[in-house]
């Protein structure tokens, strides 16, 4: 696993709403040995004030040496990048982590709530660049609200796949969470669900996972200051009684490896 | 040990911390640098003066539980909980690697007892490409209701004493912010034998939620590091080096070579990098080069010149 440090150009600025933006950045040797599920640690500022990185998950890389990061507007550092502009430098390293642990032999089920969906893209690019039977697959989608989901189903569409879509306000897709669909749909056997979003939302996706004898692999999000194993502050309590780091144990595990509370 | 001023064309930034030859002044902070495997891609590791690896203790530690660190501006809290591997594994999986990377390894050590940092160090005396030990004294002594030894001059002098009967490399005491009068611990560990000091470890501070009502840290507390700390860092090293006769090394938010150079105007013969590891993985080398660079267009025999050259 190759890691690098670039001054990365700002490409591509899309606002896809209020608050939700993603940004383009063209960063070759990143791009270029990066896996999905991975992240990047990007410096927001040029001074030293806010301080430390903050970790963003690939939303998408591409062969012309850009990756995608997709992002909402939450606090300072984040603040800074929604106010970026095209052809500024951000200095960018990764790719970070472990990803997910595709299985091109399984039916999968892509299962994403807000900024959760930021890596599944890049998952889906890759399952579907593959000569997988995409024929049981699923994608669920879901958000607060219309701006969290809309502006990315299309290119989920673009590969053939089902995306079924979930908003809690019922401003865009079935009204409710995800999870209340996943429980729906009839899964198929033996399927491989791989989940990004809020804790509650992926304890809950375990728990239907369990019920319904899928595996699962979720991607979970902690406050980082380094992300590549060196400051330890980004740990989650493991099954096994330890607690595991999520920039270099994860940010992807298998569900079941993990404490969750129902 | 005799510097010769050869022909080399590269700077002298050749320093020594007693009898610890370092080739730059320039090492990574104890806990901001792994056990430096983590950034053999991102790092030369051979460009460094010295690496402190994460402090480590008798048995395993599991640390603190999440939240662990939050950040404040322009800094950090931190209450990792000394989470480590413990001597044995430390000496197992991590000193093969480290003594192939050509720099000297400084081991940073702690304990909840005199006698843990005792029998610690006897474990380390049979393991070679060790070049010092760094002792963190700034964890609470069980046995004296958990003051920490840092906090007083007389516990902090019996951690060095016990270390020093069993070392056969060079002690570096790493010192406390936390207490009313640095310069008295400083002598006391130097009287007790320290061979240095390093300083400063982090500042005790909090951050609360203000919604929830809750304290950040799930410790409550933590130790606030990074560059809003380095005007207290540098105000210590420099009454410290006033009072001790020993070399002192200084820590506390440096994230650039300007910082690292007033350090050792303030009168540290060597620094250490910690926190800036964290938002450039590659600072301590780029620190090494602006010390290169800053020696030759001042025309300095040797970065040497710098250290102590503070006028008041």
């Amino acid at each position: 696993m190759s890691q690098h440090q670039e001054k990365a150009t700002i490409i591509k600025f899309e606002q896809l709403s209020g608050e939700n933006i993603r940004l383009t950045l063209h960063a070759p040797l990143i791009a270029g040995s990066a896996k999905p599920g991975q992240f990047v640690m990007i410096q927001t500022g040029a001074g030293r004030d806010p301080l430390l990185r903050r970790p963003f998950s690939l939303h998408q890389t591409s062969s012309s040496g850009h990756i995608q990061i997709y992002l909402k507007n939450v606090g300072r550092g984040t603040d800074i990048l929604a106010h970026s502009k095209i052809d500024e430098i951000l200095d960018v390293f990764g790719p970070l982590g472990r990803g997910f642990d595709i299985h091109y032999d399984q039916p999968a089920c892509l299962v994403g709530g807000g900024l959760g969906i930021a890596p599944l893209l890049f998952l889906a690019k890759c399952l579907y660049r593959s000569s997988k039977d995409n024929s049981r697959d699923l994608v669920i989608l879901g958000g607060r609200t219309k701006g969290e989901v809309e502006p990315l189903v299309e290119d989920f569409q673009q590969f053939g796949i089902q995306v079924h879509c979930t908003t809690d306000d019922g401003s865009y897709g079935m009204k409710g969470f995800v999870t209340e669909t996943l429980k729906s749909e009839s899964m198929v056997k033996n399927s491989q669900v791989y989940a990004c979003g809020p804790d509650a939302m992926l304890a809950r996706v375990y728990q239907i996972c369990r019920e319904k004898n899928a595996s699962c692999q979720v991607s979970v999000e902690t406050v980082m200051a380094c992300g590549m194993g060196a400051c330890l502050g980004c740990n989650i309590p493991a099954k096994d009684g330890s607690y595991a780091h999520v920039c270099i144990d994860g940010p992807v595990f298998n569900a079941e490896d993990l404490v969750w509370s129902l | 040990m005799e510097f010769v001023k050869d022909n080399d064309p590269y700077p002298d930034l050749r320093v020594n911390i007693g009898s610890l030859d370092l080739q730059n002044p320039v090492m990574t902070a104890s806990g901001t640098f792994g056990y430096a495997r983590e950034f053999e891609k991102l790092v030369n590791l051979h460009r460094l003066g010295g690496v402190v690896v994460k402090g480590i203790s008798l048995a395993p530690r599991a640390g603190n539980p999440p939240p662990r660190i939050v950040e404040t501006p322009c800094g950090m809290l931190n209450a990792i909980g000394l989470q480590n591997v413990g001597v044995k594994r430390f000496i197992d999986e991590k000193m093969t690697y480290l003594r192939g990377i050509n720099v000297p390894v400084i081991v940073n050590i702690l304990g909840d007892t005199v006698e843990e940092y005792r029998e610690i160090t006897r474990m380390l005396e049979d393991t070679e490409g060790i070049a010092a030990l760094e002792v963190n004294i700034s964890c609470p002594n069980v046995k004296k209701g958990g003051v920490a030894f840092g906090n007083d001059p007389r516990m902090a002098a019996a951690v060095t004493s016990a270390v020093k009967e069993v070392s056969s490399v060079p002690v570096m005491v790493k010192l406390s912010p936390n207490v009313s009068d640095v310069t008295l611990v400083a002598r006391a560990v130097e009287d007790a034998g320290a061979d240095s000091v390093s300083l400063i470890n982090t500042l005790i501070g909090m951050a609360i939620d203000l919604e929830r009502r809750k304290p950040v840290l799930a410790n409550v507390i933590g130790g606030l590091s990074g560059p809003a700390v380095k005007p207290v860092a540098l105000r210590m090293v420099y009454q410290v080096a006033q009072v001790v006769k020993i070399p002192v090394i200084g820590i506390g938010g440096i994230d650039c070579t300007e910082d690292a150079l007033e350090f050792l105007v303030a009168g540290a013969s060597a620094i250490q990098v910690g926190t800036a590891n964290f938002v450039n993985p590659r600072v301590s080398e780029d620190i090494v080069e602006g010390m290169s660079s800053y020696v030759k267009r001042n025309r300095l025999d040797s970065v040497r010149d710098l250290i102590g050259a503070l006028e008041v």
